[in-house]
């Protein structure tokens, strides 16, 4: 069985956010692997060493520095890589991302026993991608997953995933979709043996053009969605607190409901 | 000309910086108190091939460059002054030699264990009366058959308890000094070899510092390191390696105690406002960061050049001198910006402190250094 693992290229965790004419800055991110796709490579990693999977493919769509990320896929124990790389793929947004991931593993004639993901991404947060890719493929999927079993011979997985007060198992036909999250393993270290293999491993880049896209279909021209602006959070104020004998301190509050935030 | 890593000397420092924030640096305060770097934590450098990381694959090694192995230092001892030194010591004194003078046999047999990391080394010139004058040491080396017959006592031998391989120098002939000096590779259990008492430190106090007892230490004669009379030779070679090692390990302390200091320095309010805010701190911190760079740059010109095979004992000796005496004033001042705090054992601004003196003293001291710097710019 082979199983793909999507990759993120993300800013670092400790990048400082700025917006320069409402985008994001880049002039001074440093680029990493975003930390949730780390345990879905760690995964699928092991599931090789355990004999449950014969090859581990890291693909990402993204610009060159995306072969960074890629490149720390291999240098955990992905076997091989696949880059989507376009200047025409720039202000993509996740409905195009989804539909270029999966014409990419089309192209590239995989059989796939499993797909795996990060449950998001650390930059955009939408959790978009893995739900579309899954939809395009009509594939069974779940998502922040804490533990993982693996029958390809029965062609199964079942997955195990945190809810409020339990957790939720889920039993899918091979094909899956999953989504990984902290928990569910602890990703190694990347040793330096393994950063020199990871030079050696090959990754096949596509253009939009070898997926048979045109400019139109992707980018802002394919995107169904559209970011009109950024902003920071708003600086969190601090709480109200309201002292006093039971009586008072229902009635102050049930003013505050009623005439500052108008719930009731 | 490009100041720029390579994608690989990058993912390197990022897994390192990862490693020491996540196993190290929480661990520092504890081994430090403990006097031990923890076995675990040797073998996982072994594992991710932090103890030969520019020896050849075919040697165990990870086969990547002198850039990669001090950029490692830095980040490891950023972490762990101690853990870095293990690394250095290791790596430069020991690992190195064998790698450049060992027979085709001494490689297969002790660099590959030492480069994989299933054994440490140890190097052992210094002698309780011979410290910066090598020539002087009195352990002796008697040819016999086919053994050397050793004989004296080493001091102050880093990693000396954790090894399991030393390189330990000996006179074959008193009479030629320095060109009677030769090099041999010692196994632990080896007869007539046995550790002394360990000394107990002002700073890097994790890593050990032994003595070294050879009485009659029965050495097969296939372990001279090089030629008869070569062992001078072989050690100017490793200390001038091993200064990129201390110098990336001086800046990995100062970087340690510049990012607490500024950590602090944004959160300590006083007269109403982080204490940041005043421009005195500023100027430090602005200071501090300054002379890290420099001194940053100056290694990895060592490490760039040593990679490239030119000649690099000057800038070595520059590069140690300048790192060493940056992360006394770094640490000094990260104290100062801490204030009373910064004198407690609850910050480890004063581990940083005590740990950054010894980069002025080992592997040759500042005095030994500028020495060094001045011969060679006035020569000829």
């Amino acid at each position: 069985m082979k199983v793909v693992v999507f990759c993120k290229s993300v800013p670092d965790t400790e990048t400082r956010v700025r917006l320069k004419d409402n985008r994001l800055d880049k002039s001074e991110i440093k680029y990493i692997l975003n930390p949730y796709d780390e345990y879905a490579v760690e995964e699928a990693v092991r599931m090789k060493e355990g004999g449950k999977a014969e090859e581990v493919i890291a693909i990402s769509m993204g610009p060159e520095r995306a072969k960074e990320a890629l490149r720390s896929a291999l240098a955990i124990g992905a076997d091989r890589g696949i880059l989507i790389k376009d200047d025409a793929l720039d202000g993509s947004d996740t409905y195009v991302t989804a539909k270029v991931l999966v014409k990419a593993l089309e192209k590239d004639g995989l059989e796939y026993g499993m797909l795996l993901f990060g449950q998001q991404a650390i930059d955009g947060d939408t959790w978009h991608v893995p739900g579309q890719v899954a939809e395009m493929l009509g594939l069974p999927q779940t998502g922040s997953i804490i533990k993982l079993e693996v029958d390809p011979d029965g062609g199964k997985a079942v997955a195990n995933r945190m809810v409020e007060g339990g957790e939720e198992v889920h039993e899918m036909a091979l094909p899956c979709v999953v989504t990984c999250r902290k928990g569910l393993n602890e990703p190694r270290y990347p040793s330096l043996p393994n950063i020199m293999k990871a030079k050696k491993k090959p990754i096949q880049e596509y253009s939009v053009s070898d997926l048979g896209f045109s400019a139109e279909d992707v980018g802002k021209a394919g995107a169904l969605t559209e970011v009109l602006s950024y902003a920071l959070p708003p600086q969190k104020e601090a709480g109200k607190k309201v002292e006093g004998e039971p009586e008072e301190v229902a009635q102050a509050l049930l003013q505050y409901l009623k005439e500052e935030i108008k719930v009731i | 000309m490009r100041f720029e890593f390579t994608e690989e000397q990058k993912m390197v420092r990022d897994m390192v910086r990862r490693f020491a924030d996540d196993v190290l640096k929480p661990k520092a305060a504890e081994m430090d108190k403990e006097c031990k770097i923890y076995p675990e934590i040797i073998k996982q450098l072994g594992e991710l091939g932090l103890l030969g990381v520019y020896i050849p694959e075919e040697y165990g090694g990870a086969g990547m460059d002198v850039i990669c192995y001090a950029t490692a230092v830095e980040e490891i001892s950023r972490g762990c002054a101690s853990t870095g030194i293990l690394v250095s010591a290791h790596t430069s004194l020991v690992v190195d030699p064998i790698y450049h003078y060992g027979t085709e046999e001494q490689k297969r047999k002790y660099l590959v264990p030492l480069a994989k990391g299933e054994k440490v080394a140890a190097h052992a010139m210094t002698e309780p009366g011979a410290g910066t004058d090598v020539v002087s040491i009195s352990t002796t080396a008697k040819r016999e058959g086919d053994y050397y017959i050793l004989n004296g006592t080493k001091h102050f031998i880093t990693n000396g308890a954790e090894a399991g391989i030393y390189l330990i120098f000996a006179m074959t002939d008193k009479e030629k000094r320095h060109k009677g000096m030769s090099a041999f590779i010692v196994e632990r259990d080896t007869p007539g070899f046995s550790i002394g008492k360990l000394e107990h430190k002002l700073g890097i106090r994790a890593t050990s510092t032994a003595e070294l007892i050879l009485e009659n230490c029965k050495v097969p004669a296939d372990n001279l390191l090089g030629e008869e009379g070569r062992g001078f030779y072989i050690a100017m070679d490793c200390y001038d390696g091993g200064r990129i090692g201390v110098a990336a390990q001086a800046v990995g302390i100062a970087q340690a105690a510049y990012e607490e200091a500024v950590e602090f320095a944004k959160t300590r309010i006083q007269f109403g406002q982080p204490i940041a805010k005043f421009q005195a701190i500023q100027f430090k911190l602005a200071d501090m960061a300054t002379m890290i760079e420099a001194a940053r740059l100056l290694y990895l010109k060592a490490a760039w050049l040593k990679q490239e095979g030119k000649p690099y004992y000057q800038l070595s000796a520059m590069a140690k001198l300048f790192a060493s005496e940056v992360a006394m004033d770094v640490t000094r001042e990260a104290i100062q910006i801490h204030g009373g705090y910064g004198y407690t054992e609850d910050y480890s601004v004063e581990r940083h402190y005590r740990d950054a003196k010894i980069t002025e003293i080992y592997e040759g001291t500042s005095e030994a250094q500028r020495l060094t710097i001045a011969r060679n710019l006035l020569k000829g």
